[in-house]
This record gives structure tokens, sequence and C-alpha cells, in this order.
């Protein structure tokens, strides 16, 4: 075979994780190189380096090890039965791209992913030599996010996250059975249980190590669900996510549009991503996860989120007779349901009110979406009489230009 | 009309000087001209004698730090009409919806998504052959947040010494201290740098042109930033040229699956019935429950819980199901129930060595609310699914007594409802020819609200271990 240069490694190994969601590079342990040795910091907040014309945010190198794989998988570019090209980074070549990229200030740190090489446990123990090299020969201090293989034993799995910020095991399709059809090597059990060992590792060893002051264990995990790949309906996908987010305690479940890809299998659909579903997921997932809406409220299972609205304006058009909510005495948990009011807001609205009773003008400086908010409050100048309860409502809320967004 | 005359753009200190004294003799706040110029007007200054003592609140002064750092021209004229107001107002500064704050606070707002967009888009260039690595790079923030963020790429870059340029100012480390200097010009910063070539092959690949969304690009990566982007130039190509390549990929034939594949499909769909004869090694049944589909419990929870202990055993526990704990680490008794469990049996003097431990059902069933996973009790049917199991862990272990934590337990064993009140403390006798004890489940105990009745019910439960212990022959 060929050598290839580096330059084009990486424009194959980039290109073939390119379909990973997972990009954020928050949630780490607060570091810095203060003390002189080493190179990098966190602060806990990560930060986007770059936008790519996709409008994601690039903040980590995110990087295959190789893109040669021994499965089969249906929405996979890098299946073995895929035309791809293929390339394969060694070790050193990775640690040094994420140390040069680093220093001159392109990326707060690696995600790194692979194809399934020789076996689970080969492929797993090279990527962990890429974060042990960068931890312990570099003194590396960013972030690093490795992505588990789900049948490698639980050894490697625990050294992953002794060198990791975040560790991920995509379970990529949210319907058990189409994981069967389209990925038949792949085992939910396997995943499943590997996530399991991860949060009782996580549990047991971040706190340990916290008090002795060293260098923490992974302090989180995440996943990703594609969307659009198999028949699962929004109401099904979002009670996977419950499910995982109550069992595994992931700090994340990211959402992937099914894209096209190029040489796809012929048991995919070939349509464009659905990427309005895919914002929609995750406006119902913030719900969940921030404004204590259960899933049951949002949609139920084998049904669709409604594409025109988004969910939390969904939700009160389906609820109408618990509002117009009196924006000077309602509670927190009542403010956070209300449609155009964020979470900013609702803290900025309680405060403000302890001093004055509030305009429609007052909730637009607190930062409030007052069109959308308008037929579900009273203020001091402002009730909504029957506009609450008008037939046309839903299309006065409804935004066409969001479904320009492809 | 007072001229009041600052050091600097961002001479906090100059201002707030001059607004303590101007407030404490009484300027009113449209009375005031603020300047950094020096020509420009020659007024009386503000005189210096006049500093009265007056406390604002902290979160004023966090809020000037910033403000101070926008380029807007009437900053300095704004925070000393809110400094002016808060002597009559002193809530204004907790009052959002104040129009003065409001403007304040997107002024902040402002000031730090430059200093954010400042870490995030400054791109250093090595300096070939110097001493130490050193890298130099040309920044055009848009407000002036230099020496705010200089600190951040400190303790960054702590071990590397690096200059950043600024039009407005510049800041210099050299692994020891922070230096900061007058305004540059572009010219001064070094032209390019190898790995650039790289960096612009990872941004083209990164991207998926099925995607294209340049909207929301340019709005992150406002244009203004573009100009010092290495990677910026590619952009319209990218985006010119992402339809084609969307439109080629979904134009592209589709192949048929490889064989590989189609095997792969068969052995799983034979690997799913579990066959009809029932398990008859322990090792089946792990195997066994790990793709069970009798009942629907296996959907949500993480793994198949079976049973473990010595085989053959004299004593066998059976719970009711794995809970959280069990679940995630795939071995029964292992939370905060089984310690409970642990500590009873001890205490009855039997050894968890010398039993095998198992539940009713090896599916962990339960709701999600919120962030939590909370235990349900199986239902019937589900017990009588997995009695499949527990029946074959029975027949593996063969014990001489078997003891039923709590009524799930119960009806998984005998099969039919066995009340604990009306059946603790004696021995049932089992069709298998195995002795049966009913008592509470562990996390009855947990749960039990009442100190006393809790010790009552506790001792109640040693008591039955110690019994189940001398049937079985171990005490
Ligand atoms: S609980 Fe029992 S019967 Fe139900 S799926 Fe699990 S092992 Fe099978």
């Amino acid at each position: 075979m060929a050598v290839l240069d580096l330059r084009r490694k990486l424009a194959i190994l980039s290109d073939a994780a390119k379909y990973d969601a997972s990009c954020a590079s928050s949630g780490a342990q607060k570091r810095n190189s203060l003390d002189g040795k080493g190179v990098g910091s966190t602060e806990g907040m990560g930060i986007c380096h770059a936008y790519a014309p996709d409008g994601r945010c690039i903040s980590l190198l995110k990087i295959l090890l190789t893109n040669f794989c021994i499965y089969d998988c249906a929405y996979c570019i890098n299946r073995v039965s895929s035309n791809t090209a293929r390339a394969r980074f060694s070790v050193k070549e990775v640690v040094d791209l994420t140390l040069n990229f680093y220093k001159r200030n392109y990326i707060e740190g690696l995600f790194l992913s692979s194809g399934v090489i020789r076996t689970g446990d080969y492929t797993m123990e090279e990527m962990v030599r890429v974060a042990k090299s960068l931890r312990l020969d570099h003194d590396f201090r960013g972030y690093i996010h490795l992505k588990l293989i789900p049948e490698a034993s639980p050894e490697l799995a625990t050294e992953a996250g002794l060198y990791a910020d975040r560790v991920s095991i995509n379970i990529e399709l949210p319907r058990d059975d189409s994981l069967k059809t389209l990925a038949p090597e792949k085992d939910v059990t396997d995943i499943k249980r590997a996530m399991g060992r991860m949060r009782l590792a996580i549990e047991d060893k971040a706190e340990p190590a916290r008090k002795a002051g060293r260098r923490t264990f992974a302090r989180s995990q995440s996943t990703q669900l594609i969307v659009g790949a198999d028949e699962a309906k929004d109401g099904d996908i979002l009670t996977r996510s419950a499910n995982l987010y109550g069992a595994y305690r992931l700090s994340r479940v990211y959402y992937s549009a099914f894209s096209p890809i190029p040489d796809a299998s012929h048991r995919l659909p070939l349509t464009r991503p659905p990427l309005l579903r895919e914002h929609r997921l995750y406006q119902a997932d913030w719900l969940m996860r921030f404004y204590g809406f259960e899933r049951p409220e949002i949609v139920d299972e084998g049904e669709d989120l409604d594409l025109s609205v988004d969910p939390k304006t969904g939700w009160a058009l389906k609820n109408r007779a618990k509002f117009p909510v009196d924006i000077q005495t309602a509670d927190r948990e009542t403010l956070l349901r209300v449609p155009g009011l964020g979470a900013k807001a609702v803290e900025r609205v309680l405060a403000a009110r302890k001093i004055s009773r509030l305009t429609l003008d007052d909730l637009r400086r607190v930062g409030a979406v007052v069109k959308r908010a308008k037929a579900f409050v009273v203020t001091a100048d402002w009730t909504p009489g029957a506009l609450t309860d008008h037939d046309a409502l839903k299309a006065a809320l409804v935004q066409p230009q969001q479904l320009s967004l492809f | 009309m007072r001229v009041a005359r600052l050091e600097s753009e961002i001479d906090l200190a100059g201002w707030r000087s001059a607004a303590r004294s101007l407030r404490a003799e009484g300027v009113e706040p449209r009375a005031v001209i603020w300047t950094v110029e020096r020509e420009l007007f020659d007024l009386a200054q503000p005189s210096p004698v006049a500093a009265a003592n007056f406390t604002v609140p902290a979160a004023f002064l966090e809020l000037a730090e910033q403000v101070i750092l926008h380029r807007a021209a009437d900053r300095f004229a704004l925070l000393y009409r809110i400094l002016w107001r808060l002597e009559r107002e002193p809530r204004l500064i907790d009052n959002p919806a104040d129009a003065d704050m409001a403007r304040a606070r997107d002024m902040a707002k402002a000031v730090s998504r430059a200093a954010h967009k400042m870490k995030a888009f400054v791109r250093f260039r090595l300096i070939e052959g110097a001493a130490r690595e050193t890298y130099a790079a040309w920044f055009e923030p848009a407000h002036r947040v230099t020496e705010a963020v200089a600190p951040f790429f400190v303790r960054r870059f702590t071990a590397m010494d690096w200059t950043i340029l600024t039009p407005d100012a510049c800041v210099a480390w050299d692994g020891e201290r922070l230096m900061v200097s007058e305004g540059a010009d572009p010219a001064d910063a070094p032209s390019e740098d190898a790995q650039e070539e790289l960096w612009r092959t990872y941004y083209a690949s990164i991207f998926n042109p099925a995607r294209l969304n340049p909207k929301q690009m340019r709005q992150e990566m406002p244009k203004r930033y573009w100009r010092n982007l290495p990677e910026a130039a590619l952009i319209p190509e990218l985006i010119a040229t992402a339809q084609d390549r969307a439109a080629a990929m979904v134009a592209a034939p589709t192949r048929a699956p490889s064989d590989r594949v189609l095997k792969a499909a068969l052995r799983h769909a034979r690997e799913a019935s579990y066959g009809q004869g029932a398990p008859t090694t322990s090792e089946e049944v792990e195997a066994g429950v790990q793709v069970c589909r009798r009942c629907d419990l296996w959907r949500d929870a993480t793994q198949g819980v079976p049973g473990e202990g010595p085989r053959p055993a004299p004593l066998m526990f059976v719970g009711e199901q794995p809970g959280d704990q069990e679940d995630l680490a795939g071995r029964p008794f292992v939370g905060p129930a089984g310690q409970v469990f642990d500590k009873a049996l001890a205490e009855a003097g039997v050894s968890r060595d010398q039993a095998f431990v198992t539940n009713a059902v090896k599916h962990f069933k339960h709701e999600v609310r919120g962030k939590r996973r909370i235990h349900q009790t199986p239902d019937r049917g589900e017990v009588t699914a997995c009695r499949w199991w527990l029946d074959a862990e029975r027949r593996i272990v063969r014990p001489r007594v078997i003891v039923m934590l709590g009524a799930t337990a119960a009806l998984g064993v005998v099969g039919k409802p066995t009340p604990i009140g009306a059946n603790r403390g004696k021995a049932l006798q089992l069709p298998d020819q195995a002795q049966g004890v009913v008592t509470y489940h562990p996390s009855f105990l947990l749960r039990v609200p009442d100190a006393d009745t809790k010790a009552k019910a506790y001792a109640e439960f040693v008591e039955d271990l110690r019994m189940a212990g001398k049937l079985a022959g171990l005490i």
C-alpha cells in the first residue's frame, strides 16, 4: 500500500469523523499550566475555535485513529463494505498534531474515535496510548475525549477514564430492532453494559481522586443517536434519551440527523438530513434536562414532535387552560414553562419583580421573546384576553423562516 | 459643564476617582463631559479633595469593569448615570428591567463576547529559530479586551513565549512576566506558519456539505474576524461546492449488502431464539438472561443479572429484582439493600460465600423520573416469565433451603402469592424437596419510617436468616 502523507491522512480521517455530532469541550476539571510545566488549560467552559460552513462549532481536533473497520454498520461510512479511501495514523502522529494545533490556539484538545481493527481490545489499546502519551510524555492539560469501543475489556475502559475528560459510547440507533438490522454485529447489551460500568467507575473513582488532589478520573460520558436512519419516532427517541440520562447519568445525548454518506448502503434513506427534526429534538431534550419537563408531557411514544413550533410552545398550546400566568406572581417552575421565557429571563423576572410591577417592555429588556410569550402572560400593562384561546394562535406562532434551515 | 479626563480608553481607576469626586460635589450626570483626549477642552477638572466616602454594590463595580472595555463613546457617562441614580434608587442594581441597566448589561455582554472570541480566534504563528519556543499573533478584538484576556493565555501557555499584537495594545509573555505596550501594526506580526496548511485541511474536511448552514456560521464567527483566520479563506469555495457534493452523494448508485452482512444477520436471528431446552449450567443461564426476551423488562435495563454463588449450595437466597446499582454492575445484591443483607447475614452467623444469591426477576424494572430511576415492583406476568431462569438456577444449585426475601420472591419461588406476615418464622415444604423460608426484603427494612418498628423488623429478619442457616445445616 502506498504511504500516505500526513496531510492526506488528516483529510481522510477527519472527513470520516465528521458524522459524530459531539464536539463540546465543556465540563472538564479546571486545569492550567501555571506551574510552568506542560501545556494547556481548561476552564470548565469550552471554547469554539472556529465554525464550519455547516454552522457547527470546531472546538476539538476530531479525528479517527483509523477508518479501517471490521464491522458493517449500514449507517457508517467506514463499514467494511464501503469503498471509501482508508488511512491509519500512528500514535505519534496524533499526539504531534494535537500538540501543534493546540499551541497555535486552533483547538481545545482532542476527540479521538476509531474504526475497529483486529479486535476491540487492540483498537482501544491504541487509543489509550495516544491519550497516555499526551498526558504523561507531554504533560498535556487540554481536553481529551475518547470514544470507547463497547466490546473492549472493562480494564481498558477504566484506563481510558484515567486520561480522558469525557468518554462516550455511541448507541447510534434509537431502536434496538433497527440496531439489529442496520448494525448486525453490534449488541445493544454490550453498549449498555459498558455505559453502566463507566457510570460506576466515574462515581467510584472521581470522588477519591478529587479528594487526593490528583488528576481526576473522566468527569462524564455522553452518547449519540442518529435521527432519521430508522423508523423510530421522536417520542421513542426521547424515551431512549430519558432512560439513558436516568440510567447512566450521561451529560449529553447528541442527536445527529442522518446524513447521506458517499457510497451509502442501499438499506438507508438517501434523503437530505432532517435538520429541523434534529433541532426540535435538542429543544425537547433541553426541556427535559433544564426545565423540569417529563418526556410524556412533550410527546407520546410512537409520535413525532410537531416541527412547526418549538416543543415548549407546542406544550403551551396543548395546555392553554394553564395560561395566562401572571408574571408578577407565578412561581419559577410555572414561568419556566412560558414560551419565549428562557431560564436566564426567568431569573431576571424573579429579581426585577421584587422592585416593580413588570410591563411587556420590561419583559423584553430581561431577554424574553415577547412575541411568543404575549399570548401566555399577564403583565402590569397587558392581558391577553381571548388571545390565549384563539384558534389562530398557533398559526401566529409558527415561524416560517425556520423551515429554511437547510 | 465639567470635563473629566481619563488616562486611557480603559482607565477604570481614573473613572472611579473622577466619578467619586463628581458625585460628592453633586454634579449631575448631564453636566459632565467624559474624555480621553488631552487638548479637547480645558474646563474645570473635578477637584480631588471632594472625594467623599460612599459605598456602591459590588455588582456595580463588576459591571463597570466590563462596560468600560466597550467601544461605545457613551460608556463613561452611562456608568456615571447609574452611579448617580444608585444614591436615590439603591435597588436599581437589582432591577434587570431598567433601561439603563439593560443597556449596561448589553454592553457588558458584548464585551464578554468579544473576550470570548479573542480566546477562540487568536491564531499563533511559530517564530522560527527562536531559542525558546516562541509564538506571535495579530488580532483585532471587537472591544478593548486585550489586557483583560491576556491572563487566560498565560494560564494556558505558561511554558511558551508569546506575543499578541492588536491595534489597541500588545501583550507579551516571556515565561515569567506579562508586558503590556502600545498598539501595533499588522505588519509587525509573522506572516505564516507551516501548520496552517494542515489546519486548513482539517477545516475543509470536518464539515459536512449535506448540512450547509452559512448563516449559523456567520452568526458565531462574524465576518469581522475572518481576515485574521487562516481557514476563513476557504469558506466561499466550500459553500459554493457544498450543494453539488451533497447532491452527488444522494445520486450515487447504492450497493447491495455484502455476503458478510447477510451471514451476520442470519447468525443473529438464530441466536435470538434461545432454544427450547431449559438451561442446565450456570453459564447457559448467564448467557441466556442477556439475550432473554421472555418479557419486556430487558428493554430499558442495562443487562440481565443472573444469580451468583457456589453450585451446589445448601442455601439459596431469592430477592425481588436487581436495583439501580445491580443493573449497572451486573451482580446481585451490591446496592444499599445488599449492604443491609450482608450485615444481617453476618449477625445471623451465616457467611455469604456459602449461599447462592439471586433474584426472582433478572432485569431491573423501573421508571425514569428526571435523572433518577425509580424501582417498580415486577408484575405477576413478569415474575412468571422469569421463573424459567429461576427454576433453572434452582435445579443447578440444588439448595436444601430457599429463603424468599419479600413477596415478589415468594411469588417467584412458590408460584402463587404467599403473604410474608402469615408465613414468616416457619419452614415451608416446597415441591422440589427444599424447605422454604419467607421473610422481609432488605430494602423494606430500609424504608420502615418508625425507628422502633424498624428495629423490631430487623431483629425478626436476622432471626429468620438464622433459622434458615440452621435448617441448611450451616450453623
Ligand atoms: S426479566 Fe426475566 S423474563 Fe424478563 S427479559 Fe429479563 S430475564 Fe427475561
